[in-house]
């Protein structure tokens, strides 16, 4: 019996611990843009839009949304997939010797495949064209519009709502 | 007598336990493991004399940089290794330039792939339709999907058509293009990334680093084209395709639905899905495991006449 109870305290430890490392904890954005959002849904209205690189902390988390601050103060929900714990160098010069030490938190912003690899690739395949790729990339449906094309075709989503 | 079994199922929950959590920490801390691995052996390769500084760095480096694998990629390079991906396919495929029904496939998709577990990706979800006849679909990594007007063709309904493109996100979602790319060329990638850190490439890097990107690229067109994802791989789109219609309000039988019509209209030995999937027979046995039998889709009025309209059917 008394493992049995050493056993739920260690559960309950953990599930306290994974709770406390999830709040307060600082993540960046990584991805090119992320609206804050004041709900956590997203048809939820955005409040402002966040770049690639901004750090947030992290205060509370609901499913795959997590509550934010960002450093300017301003709160709201972002969806777990626009996030890292990984902290974010923009440009090689923000790159300082304490955080060089952990590299392996780091991820280098422009570094690996980037936009020079891609125009050395153009260079060397002059018949591919990206005209088509720039272009789809441009479409982009605006929340309140996915919200009425749901409507509009009576189309309502599954219990628990918008993720 | 008792005690003793009590005691013993004890010590099994115990085990169990340790055993557990040494699994946890084993599975894990993989990469780490490779890491430090690599690490101690340099070291004491270094101190027997048995190789110099140099080449013990070199160790290190190379043993961090096998230790990584596509799940390494940064969303920003998985953006890039993309929209060459894109490019390769819209090369092959000519666009099909008609802003409204495009502007209907983004609307219906990117709205779908809020409900996925990924609706964030670096660049965002983009759709564009393809003027080909072939029954066809691709999903570059990051979110870009092409889908050529020979599969809309299959889907008699919107539901049918959001199953085609919930299976594409379910692709970006679980990585599957990613996985293609051959690990010799991001060990590549990545020792080219280890040595530089912070500094600007120089030329030969830059060269072993974009043919390690036209690798990439090649792997993962030449899977999606010629040899297709494995058959796992399909069947986690084909459960994803059904998560994602679910969570979003539409009929998962839709993906059953326009499986039935792909087989009418698949001809046998075709270069198109007749090729890269497995036959609708099949699929359609493993989607019965979470949709269970099927039914056919009921498509309210407003809806229907909404995907006529928009996929020019109705002129």
């Amino acid at each position: 019996m008394k493992l049995f109870l050493s056993a739920f305290i260690c559960a309950l430890l953990l599930v306290f611990s994974a709770w406390a490392a999830e709040s307060g904890r600082m993540m960046s954005v990584q991805v090119k843009t992320s609206p804050l959002r004041e709900t956590p849904s997203f048809v939820g209205k955005a409040v402002s839009t966040l770049s690639y690189g901004d750090r947030v902390e992290v205060s509370a988390t609901q499913g795959v949304w997590a509550r934010v601050r960002t450093s300017s103060g301003t709160t709201g929900w972002m969806h777990n997939s626009a996030l890292t714990t990984q902290r974010i160098v923009l440009k090689s010069g923000q790159e300082t010797a304490q955080t060089r030490a952990s590299r392996d938190e780091l991820a280098l912003a422009g570094k690996g495949f980037n936009s020079d690899v891609e125009a050395e690739f153009k260079k060397s395949h002059r018949n591919i064209d990206f005209t088509w790729i720039d272009k789809m990339e441009k479409i982009k449906i605006p929340p309140n519009e996915m919200e009425a094309f749901l409507k509009e075709g009576g189309v309502a989503p599954g219990e628990g709502g918008a993720r | 007598m008792s005690l003793r079994i009590i005691s013993n199922f004890k010590s099994q929950i115990l085990n169990s336990w340790i055993l557990g959590i040494f699994f946890f920490a084993a599975v894990t801390c993989r990469a780490q493991l490779l890491d430090a691995l690599s690490d101690i052996g340099a070291e004491i390769g270094k101190q027997t004399g048995a190789i110099s500084d140099k080449e013990a760095a070199s160790i290190k480096k190379a043993g961090k940089a096998l230790g990584k694998t596509f799940e390494s990629i940064t969303p920003e390079q998985e953006y890039y290794i993309g929209r060459t991906v894109g490019a390769v396919i819209v090369n092959k495929y000519r666009p099909y330039d008609n802003e409204a029904e495009n502007h209907y496939l983004n609307a219906l998709g990117q709205t779908l792939a809020q409900f996925s577990d990924k609706p964030e990706t670096f660049g965002g979800y983009h759709f564009l339709m393809m003027d080909s006849n072939e029954i066809n679909a691709f999903s570059a990594p990051g979110g870009l999907i092409f889908i050529s007007r020979g599969m809309v063709n299959c889907c008699k309904n919107e539901d049918a058509l959001a199953a085609v493109l919930a299976h594409e996100i379910g692709h970006v979602e679980h990585q599957h293009g990613l996985q293609a790319i051959k690990n010799s060329r991001l060990t590549t990638a990545f020792t080219v990334l280890a040595t530089e850190g912070a500094k600007n490439f120089g030329g030969s890097d830059m060269a072993q680093l974009t043919e390690a990107f036209e690798g990439s690229i090649n792997d993962i067109t030449s899977t999606m084209m010629n040899s297709g994802y494995s058959r796992g791989c399909e069947r986690e789109a084909d459960k994803s395709a059904v998560e994602i219609m679910r969570n979003a309000g539409y009929d998962p039988n839709g993906l059953v639905a326009m499986l039935l019509e792909m087989k009418k209209q698949l001809k046998p030995g075709g270069l198109d899905f007749a090729k890269t999937h497995p036959s609708p027979d099949s699929r359609i046995e493993d989607i019965s495991q979470w949709t269970g039998n099927y039914e056919p889709v009921k498509m309210p009025i407003k809806r229907q006449a909404r995907f006529l309209k928009e996929t020019g059917r109705n002129q």
